[in-house]
């Protein structure tokens, strides 16, 4: 039904096989690189499909747009190589599942905000910013019906991925919104990277969340005052799917005097939270996430940083607890902007 | 004889009743037990006054149902044959933490949260097995019914952490047992006489009005980590595993229908605690990457990390998934081999009467038993909901024995099919106790009513 | 009998009777409901009532006295609706108002309750003082009557007629005035705000009494209100805007320390005591106001602050609520809520016990009294702490001016 827009020609007559050369997880030169991705191109077991992290870097890393990760999680389902135990992959798959009741689809006509499966998170979606915006997806009983599936990208399951997403899409442009502002970037990856690469027609526009945050805070000039604050900024691994729009973190914290520290695994360099790679089968998963997060973590600590700044509330769970013991104080992107136009976000004391 | 101003010159006027609002709270359980009304609701304060109780009680033959939290849901205090119910939880005072020899003398009316909350705040570096009840029920009722908390792996029941009890036998008498009766601190039980005739014995031989509770090392880092499997059949040997690594505490394996995620899975929450990052490394390390590594690089088992601090349970959630105020649920103690069958066998009968499943078990000292829980919701409001649930409860009660455990604080459907089994000598010495202890018969009768 | 009528019978037999409600936030204490803490019986905690009122909805029991009485003994502290692990905790309050007003509706209330609501209806207070008598509380002291000024400063009920209470109402109209904060009050043309009869089931009655005050106040050109009372704070502030009465409304703590801040408030008189704090439900629990009062009293110079084990959102209400104040259905034992929160107090070894509640400040005086511990506690209302360490700056600086 749908299929991965891979070409194999892109990748023989790529000039540096960047997708693989800049691993982090993994040692290749330029040589062994294409070795490995013709391989998995032909659907043969490679060393690579059993280490990756899923981190999604290297699609961010092809120079190509070919999309290495979407082949290489392709051909672990293929090749029955998931980097995730079985159970685990179960309970991803079932925890998507909605079971209560259908969504309350109602017309918008206009702009409209996409909670997605972070409908528990609506305490975030206060104040001047956003003002008037209208949700999709407030209630968090429902919200599984507006998932955009793209999580099952770590565990092997593109399947499941591609089974779900139309009805997810229909129900989203169902309410007839005009364009979409996506809170979590990795609906905004689903819509604007996964789909034209699968071939998935999507029937509405989407805006990225710091796009918004950016315009509405043009909107709001004169209520800005500087945090004046010394922040670093947690990309997440599906950053990796909208390069063109991480330039707005920077623009954001110009705009309301935030400092962004000085780092060494910053933008391309960015280390995920690990939070998909703790429960993974390869050997030393645990300890590995445990040594991301710590370097990571050293990092940001080293740059002088007061606040790491958050855009997925997963990489918050999973690395919130540990900044707070090393005295960073962890926010939400939309919280720092609310602070910046005078608000006082809850929990920011 | 004007039973109702005898208790007032007990006890003072503030303290009884016998009004129709009283009679009909006291008269029920939480549970699906079909509620009795007292006759006589009582709220001592003091041993002295249960004594007085008692005596009166004896003399008119009045039964008399000891009271604690009530959230024993088996109807464990519901007033069958009318009588006075003592509620017994004015009685909470906190007489004495000893840091030294990690225990807690309280009155009988305490209740766990009030108890780990005292801890928190002036012995932080104590603890107890706090089971998964409301903070409500009481530390005394909780051992007195064998209860189980988050310490049961590694340090057993809830009633093998007693140094000792103060109980008023049915016949008025005060008595001690622990190094306590002899004068000496609440901190030993053995090798004096047993506490035994009063723990398990559901309130029908004397009621506890004291309990030495033995406490242990609470550590500064304390949480949670989780690990999956889908083959029901793996849960023994890894229960085994991580009991043989020491590392952990509290070790629970559950499966339930609702949310999704947890349908047709075996999660474990593994408590661990630990005093340094460098120790609670090291015991994820023996237990996650060691004892239970095979499993994940095989793709059996997942590792889902460890999240710190402790949660209080909230097992009042539970009640209100069919948004009905209600659930009930047969609790058994098994060995841990049984779990598969269990598993199944619980799943079946929920699916047959349309509850969605929710089965547990806890591992209780070193994997030498667990306690294994089937529960059933069921909707206050909807009589066939109820039916249902004591219907699915019968079963289980039934099944608990068939796969060779007994069944843990039975009702009384479950205490006809214990004494069913029960070895007749056994029997015979449990009747002539009863006897001894309980000659007119007055404590909390139609419990193991096989022995008049 | 009544269940179709009873406006929450879809979710009052949701209830548990787990008996969190019994507890605060910390756990402490399984005695942080006052009924329950002052009967200790199942049938007065939270979890009883509802299923009392249950009961009677469904005929299971008949109304009795001793039912209305355990209903009217429910103060609305909100401790429940915090501790509650349910989805239903948000209505619990509305259920037991719900409850309480049908028993209005049948006219089968407790003798306590009638006689104040009918008082309010008659005198416009629950005391049954006659209307005339409202302004005397001022005494000799010059306060302005409302003509405009920036602030109405609302006394309420217990301020107006409660001798102790008249008191603190005089003393934080000196404070105001010494601030330079214009205000005026309405005096014997000051009506009662409505909050206890809308927690005791006569929401007609509310209603009435918000209408009368919000077309008054409108038509005076109120646009501020300071209130001595948090009673009155949480009628006006959460109550009165769906009547159509929108105003800004801060409670006279919220008010001192915007003024301490910005140096309007010159405490230079050292009061060199221990000194704790009991929340008010309706400032704290019911809107979240706990530092306001604290700011205050660390303000004072000299005062030690200490904290009692059960304060915040944690605190034991007084016992006062629901019309408590008045009818004193939770009083007559040392098990009583206000004389085991003086107990508490005792224990933190403070000297004074600071209020912010003209209800609170009546019934823990008494407490204090029956307690016999007249030598060694002192309850004082925030507003007597701050007049007492206060010195005034000369004549001139001392003109009224605005609030910025």
């Amino acid at each position: 039904m749908y299929s991965l827009k891979f070409d194999e020609q892109k990748c023989l007559k790529c000039p540096t096989q960047a997708c693989l050369t800049r691993c982090r997880y993994m040692n290749l030169n330029r040589e062994s690189a294409r070795a490995e991705i013709l391989k998995i191109a032909h659907s043969e077991d490679s060393f690579v499909l059993h280490d990756c992290v899923t981190c999604y870097a290297c699609e961010e890393y092809c120079t190509m747009g070919n999309h290495p990760f979407y082949l290489i999680v392709q051909k672990q389902e293929e090749l029955g190589i998931p980097p995730l135990p079985r159970p685990l992959i179960r309970r991803g798959i079932n925890m998507g599942m909605p079971f209560r009741g259908e969504p309350a689809i109602r017309e918008i006509n206009g702009r409209a905000l996409l909670m997605a499966a972070f409908a528990d998170h609506m305490f975030l979606i206060q104040g001047r910013l956003f003002e008037g915006l209208p949700v999709i997806s407030d209630d968090p009983r429902k919200m599984f019906h507006y998932f955009c599936q793209l999580m099952y990208l770590h565990y092997a399951r593109e399947s499941v991925i591609n089974q779900r997403l139309p009805g997810i899409i229909n129900n989203i442009a169902g309410h007839k919104a005009t364009d979409v502002v996506c809170f979590h970037d990795e609906c905004y990856g689903t819509y604007n990277s996964y789909c034209p690469a699968m071939g998935i027609d999507v029937p509405f526009r989407t805006v990225h969340f710091f796009e918004f945050l950016y315009n509405r805070l043009l909107e709001l000039k004169d209520l800005i005052r500087p945090v004046n604050l010394r922040v670093a900024y947690q990309r997440p691994c599906s950053s990796r799917l909208s390069p063109d729009k991480h330039h707005f973190v920077y623009d954001i914290f110009k705009l309301i005097g935030a400092v962004a520290v000085p780092r060494k695994y910053v933008d391309e360099n960015a280390l995920c939270c690990g939070g998909a790679v703790e429960g993974q089968r390869r050997e030393g998963s645990r300890k590995r996430a445990a040594e991301l997060r710590r370097l990571n973590i050293s990092d940001m600590k080293a740059g002088g940083t007061e606040v790491c700044v958050f855009n997925c509330p997963a990489c918050y769970h999973t690395m919130g607890e540990l900044l707070s013991q090393e005295g960073i104080r962890p926010v939400y992107m939309s919280d720092l902007c609310r602070l910046a136009i005078g608000e006082q976000p809850a929990g920011w004391r | 004889m004007d039973i109702c101003q005898a208790l007032i010159d007990i006890i003072g006027e503030d303290h009884v009743s016998n009004k129709q609002e009283e009679l009909y709270i006291y008269s029920w359980d939480l549970g699906t037990t079909e509620p009795h009304r007292p006759d006589w609701v009582a709220s001592p304060r003091t041993p002295e006054e249960i004594q007085k109780i008692l005596i009166l009680a004896n003399s008119n033959n009045i039964p008399v149902v000891p009271l604690g939290g009530g959230l024993s849901l088996a109807g464990l205090a519901v007033p069958f044959r009318g009588g006075i119910i003592l509620d017994l939880k004015r009685m909470d005072t906190v007489i004495e933490v000893n840091e030294q020899a990690r225990y807690a003398l309280l009155e009988c009316g305490v209740s766990q949260g009030q108890l780990t909350s005292y801890l928190e705040r002036h012995h932080p570096g104590l603890t107890h097995s706090e089971p998964g009840a409301p903070p409500t029920a009481t530390i005394a009722g909780n051992a007195a019914i064998h209860g189980q908390g988050d310490l049961a792996q590694p340090y057993g029941f809830n009633s093998d952490m007693v140094n000792g009890l103060e109980v008023v036998l049915p016949t008025g008498e005060i008595c001690r047992f622990g190094s306590c009766s002899i004068g000496a601190q609440w901190f030993t039980q053995h090798p004096l006489p047993d506490v035994g005739l009063f723990l398990g014995w559901t309130g029908t031989t004397g009621i506890i009005t004291k309990i030495s509770l033995r406490l242990f090392p609470r550590k500064k880092i304390r949480g949670t980590a989780i690990f999956v499997v889908d083959n029901e059949e793996q849960v023994p040997e890894i229960f085994h595993k991580i009991t043989h690594t020491q590392m952990s505490e509290d070790i629970v394996a559950f499966s339930q229908t609702i949310p999704p995620y947890a349908s047709g899975l075996q999660h474990f929450t593994i408590n661990l605690a630990a005093d340094s990052e460098k120790e609670l490394e090291f015991k994820q390390e023996l237990i996650f990457d060691d004892a239970l590594g095979e499993y994940i690089r095989r793709g059996d088992g997942g590792y889902l990390g460890f999240t710190r601090g402790l949660q209080h349970p909230q097992i009042s959630k539970t009640a209100d998934w069919r948004k009905g105020g209600g659930f009930e649920y047969v609790g058994s103690i098994m060995p841990v081999s049984r779990y598969p069958q269990c598993y199944r066998r619980g799943r079946e009968i929920s699916e047959r009467h349309g509850i969605p499943y929710t089965v547990l078990g806890r591992c209780i000292g070193a994997a030498h038993a667990m306690m294994f829980s089937w529960t059933y919701a069921f909707n206050r409001a909807d009589r066939e909901t109820v039916r249902h649930a004591r219907e699915a409860m019968h079963e289980t009660d039934e099944l608990a024995l068939e796969l060779g455990g007994t069944i843990w604080k039975p009702g009384h459907y479950g205490q006809k099919l214990v004494m069913d089994r029960l070895d007749p000598n056994t029997l015979d010495l449990m009747k002539r106790l009863k006897q001894l202890l309980d000659p007119n018969g007055i404590m909390n009768p139609g419990n193991w009513e096989a022995i008049p | 009998m009544n269940a179709a009528e009873f406006q929450y019978s879809d979710i009052i037999h949701r209830c548990f009777r787990c008996g969190y409600c019994k507890f605060p936030v910390n756990w402490m204490d399984v005695n942080n409901c006052p009924a329950y803490a002052r009967y200790r019986m199942e049938t007065y905690s939270c979890g009883g009532r509802l299923w009392l009122t249950r009961a009677w909805l469904t005929d299971a029991i008949k109304w009795s006295d001793h039912l209305a009485h355990i209903l009217y003994s429910c103060t609305s502290c909100k401790n429940c609706e915090m501790k509650c692990p349910l989805g239903i905790n948000v209505d619990i309050i509305n259920m037991i108002r719900a409850a309480k007003g049908l028993m209005v509706e049948q006219g089968r209330i407790p003798k306590e309750a009638r006689d104040f609501l009918e008082n309010i209806q008659v005198h416009g207070n629950p005391y049954g003082i006659p209307r005339s008598k409202r302004g005397d509380w001022m005494g000799e002291t010059p306060i302005e009557q409302y003509n405009g000024q920036e602030y109405l400063y609302h006394v309420g009920c217990v301020g107006a007629y409660d001798t102790r209470a008249q008191e603190a109402a005089r003393t934080l109209a000196r404070v105001l005035k010494r601030a330079g904060v214009s205000f005026g009050v309405l005096g014997g043309d000051e009506l009662c705000d409505g909050n206890e009869a809308k927690n005791m089931g006569e929401e007609a009655l509310f209603e009435d009494m918000a209408q009368e005050n919000i077309a008054r106040f409108n038509e005076l050109g109120v646009k501020k209100i300071i209130t001595l009372s948090p009673h009155s704070y949480n009628a006006f502030k959460n109550d009165y805007p769906s009547n159509e009465g929108r105003f800004e409304v801060l409670h006279y703590t919220q008010l001192l320390q915007r003024l301490i801040a910005r140096g309007r408030l010159n405490m230079a008189i050292q009061v060199p005591v221990k000194v704790t704090y009991h929340d008010p439900c309706f400032l704290g629990r019911w809107n979240t106001e706990y530092d306001a009062p604290r700011e205050i009293l660390n303000s004072v110079p000299g005062v030690t602050f200490i904290e009692m084990e059960r304060s915040r959102e944690n605190s034991l209400c007084c016992g006062g609520g629901g019309g408590n104040f008045c009818m004193d259905l939770l009083g007559g034992s040392p098990d009583s809520p206000a004389r085991r929160r003086v107990r508490e107090a005792l224990a933190t070894d403070a000297r004074i016990l600071a209020v912010s509640c003209p209800k609170c400040l009546t019934i823990m005086e008494d407490a204090v009294k029956v307690e016999g511990l007249d030598d060694r506690l002192i309850v004082k209302d925030i507003a007597e702490l701050v007049d007492q360490a206060y010195i005034k700056k000369t004549e001139a600086e001392g003109k009224q001016v605005k609030d910025e």
